[in-house]
């Protein structure tokens, strides 16, 4: 059984709003001073289900792949003190400025290229852009079903059940493999590695594929090939200032409030 | 520049979706001049085709095979496809519920394009399609056009205006094949307990969160809720509060919860992380009870409370009780 995780390195979206910035000039983001980049939420828990398979039965190879820059290593080194057993990174400044059909195009090729894979998981969006589509994206460019917002994921005789969070409920789905699937928080918190795990990660083995290892024209990837142009980044406008209710006690103060939304007219 | 607009719609219940017919008015102003479709699927397909007319369609691409009355993506998407080849449409409109998060992007990439999810504002500027859209988890707001075409666009409930029905409206419906076979089989599905009011439509939504500190915290909120009237306030929670699993995920407000747009939100015990204010940014006034004067969500709120929700919680209920008499 070969499971394969897609792990991105994005700035931290705990970043509080505050610390926010935008480049107006290149529409990028700045990254904050002192916090670092960290692994995609989503992804640490499309790992996470990767693992409890692997556990279930006893057996199996984990892959997981990202693609950026040299810094995502450390996206990889931490899904491999998880528990994965190689890493491969995507990088070549070819792939540079892409956009989710450029993303979907690179990864699925490098799926296509380790050849003998079951099962692809994905987070069910990257939290920088929180497009959530390059899951499905790998999905139709392999020509594989694909199963999103999972909660909880099954494999068993070639095929994989997957819990999936619905608007109003949950819904059970079967699907033959190879699939995709991606995963929701609804999973469940990812493991915490142990010291040693991340010791061991750093002798992992990480490969590099650059397009031209994977056969791929520079014109399709990155700038170059993406679909989406991005034209403008801006920061919301922040709300007006807020009137905090004072009072000498509780009561007062909630009275006060109710008065105040009364007034408003919004009670 | 006149051009083509799909949108692939949502029935509830024998009618259309209020999302729909929000994606309808939307597709009326860009088609400017151009053709709208909607594809419609499911037993009730072509009896909703006049309501469909009745907003702004021009011809419904439906198909009444009750097949397609549960979400099978496979089917749904060969059904959308067939209704592309017929429409050829420039844009294609999706509402970001969970059929167009699946739908948008199939469809996208099977057109070797992409698709913009979740989007607020779709518009033609200069000719061109623009659209903006939420990212960095609500802390910024991006801009996209389109090298590709079609377009596949989601869009987000209630960011659009609720079209006005023309009377005596008519179009042409155009059959779309009965279902085919769906490689995904769908096993079972449980509704979540939540009866009665939805979160996404109640004028007034009071929400817990982790400074709730247990689960116990939400019959206070539930209380509060009660004190408003239940036939208009509902309760939300936040994502931290669902994932301790003191309240249901299908009351989860938020980027990756519901989305809501009440003339009142009051978020108790909540942080107001840009995440969750995806979900409640909409709401027409915000109060916030936190024991934190320096929480984020005051930077949203109209009003706010500064102190331990266990206290002022029971001082406002009483105070409503007592403004109700
Ligand atoms: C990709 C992504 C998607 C996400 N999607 C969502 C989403 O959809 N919805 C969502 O909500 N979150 C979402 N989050 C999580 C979000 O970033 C925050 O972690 C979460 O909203 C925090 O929840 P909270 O405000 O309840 O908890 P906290 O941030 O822990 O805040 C608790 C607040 O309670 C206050 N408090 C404590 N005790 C009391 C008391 N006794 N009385 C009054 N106040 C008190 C504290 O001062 C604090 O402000 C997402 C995160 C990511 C990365
Ligand atoms: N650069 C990347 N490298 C590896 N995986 C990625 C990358 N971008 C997106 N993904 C995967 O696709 C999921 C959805 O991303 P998105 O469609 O960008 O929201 C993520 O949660 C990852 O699992």
């Amino acid at each position: 059984m070969h499971l394969v995780v897609c792990a991105k390195q994005i700035p931290d979206p705990e970043t509080p709003p505050a610390a926010f910035r935008i480049d107006a000039g290149t529409n990028a983001v700045v990254p904050a001073a002192g916090i670092k980049p960290v692994l995609s939420p989503f992804d640490a828990q499309a790992a996470e289900a990767a693992l409890r398979i692997r556990e279930q039965a006893g057996e199996g190879k984990i892959t997981v792949i990202s693609l950026g820059q040299g810094s995502a290593q450390d996206a990889i080194k931490q899904v491999l003190a998880m528990g994965a057993d190689e890493g491969v990174l995507l990088n070549d400044d070819a792939f540079e400025r892409g956009d989710s059909y450029t993303t979907a195009h690179v990864l699925a090729a490098a799926i296509r290229k380790l050849g003998d894979v079951d099962a692809v998981f994905c987070g069910r969006q990257a939290a920088d852009w929180d497009m959530g589509q390059v899951g499905l994206g790998i999905a139709e460019l392999l020509g594989w079903p694909c199963a999103i917002v999972a909660k909880d994921v099954q494999l068993a005789d070639g095929a994989v059940t997957v819990q999936r969070v619905l608007t109003d409920g949950f819904e059970t789905v079967r699907t033959p493999l190879p699939a995709v699937v991606t995963v929701s928080n609804e999973l469940g918190d990812p493991r915490y590695p142990k010291l040693q795990q991340i010791m061991q990660a750093a002798k992992k083995t990480v490969t590099n594929w650059s397009a031209a290892d994977l056969g791929l024209d520079a014109s399709s990837v990155g700038a170059a090939g993406s679909r989406l142009r991005l034209v403008g980044l801006a920061q919301p406008e922040a709300g007006g200032a807020v009137e905090i209710i004072e009072g000498d006690t509780p009561e007062a103060q909630a009275q006060a409030l109710v008065q105040a939304l009364i007034d408003a007219r919004i009670i | 520049m006149a051009q083509n607009v799909l949108v692939v719609g949502e029935l509830v219940n024998g009618a259309l979706a209020a999302t729909t017919r929000e994606l309808l008015g939307l597709a009326s102003r860009i088609a400017e001049g151009g053709s709208v479709g909607v594809a419609l699927l499911g037993a009730s397909a072509s009896a909703a085709a006049p309501e469909a007319f009745s907003f702004g369609a021009a011809r419904v691409y439906a198909s009444d095979d009750a097949t397609y009355d549960v979400f099978r993506s496979d089917q749904w998407v060969a059904a959308a496809e067939a209704a592309l080849e017929l429409a050829q449409p420039a844009t294609i409109l999706l509402s970001q519920t969970m059929v167009g998060r699946d739908l948008g992007p199939r469809l996208a990439f099977r057109r070797a394009t992409a698709a913009a999810m979740d989007c607020l504002r779709v518009e033609m500027t200069g000719g061109a399609l623009q659209v903006t859209r939420p990212s960095y988890g609500g802390n910024a707001l991006a801009t996209y056009t389109f090298a590709t075409s079609p377009a596949v666009v989601t869009v987000r409930a209630k960011s659009q205006e609720q079209p006005v029905a023309a009377t005596g409206a008519a179009g042409e419906v155009v059959a779309l094949p009965a279902a085919g076979a769906s490689r995904t089989e769908v096993v079972s599905r449980d509704a979540a307990a939540g009866e009665g009011l939805q979160v996404q439509d109640a004028g007034i939504v009071v929400s817990g969160g982790r400074g709730l500190g247990a689960p116990e915290g939400f019959r206070i909120v539930e209380a509060l809720a009660d004190a408003f009237g239940r036939d208009r306030a509902a309760v939300g929670s936040s994502r931290a509060a669902c994932d301790l699993g003191w309240y249901p995920p299908s009351q989860q407000v938020g980027l990756t919860g519901k989305v809501v747009s009440p003339d009142l939100y009051v978020a108790i015990g909540i942080s107001g992380a840009s995440q969750h204010m995806a979900g409640c940014s909409g709401a027409k006034n915000i109060v916030a009870i936190n024991r934190d004067r320096e929480a984020n969500i005051f930077r949203a709120a109209r009003f706010g409370i500064v102190g331990d929700y266990k206290i002022v919680i029971p001082a406002l209920i009483e105070a409503l009780k007592a403004a109700k008499r």
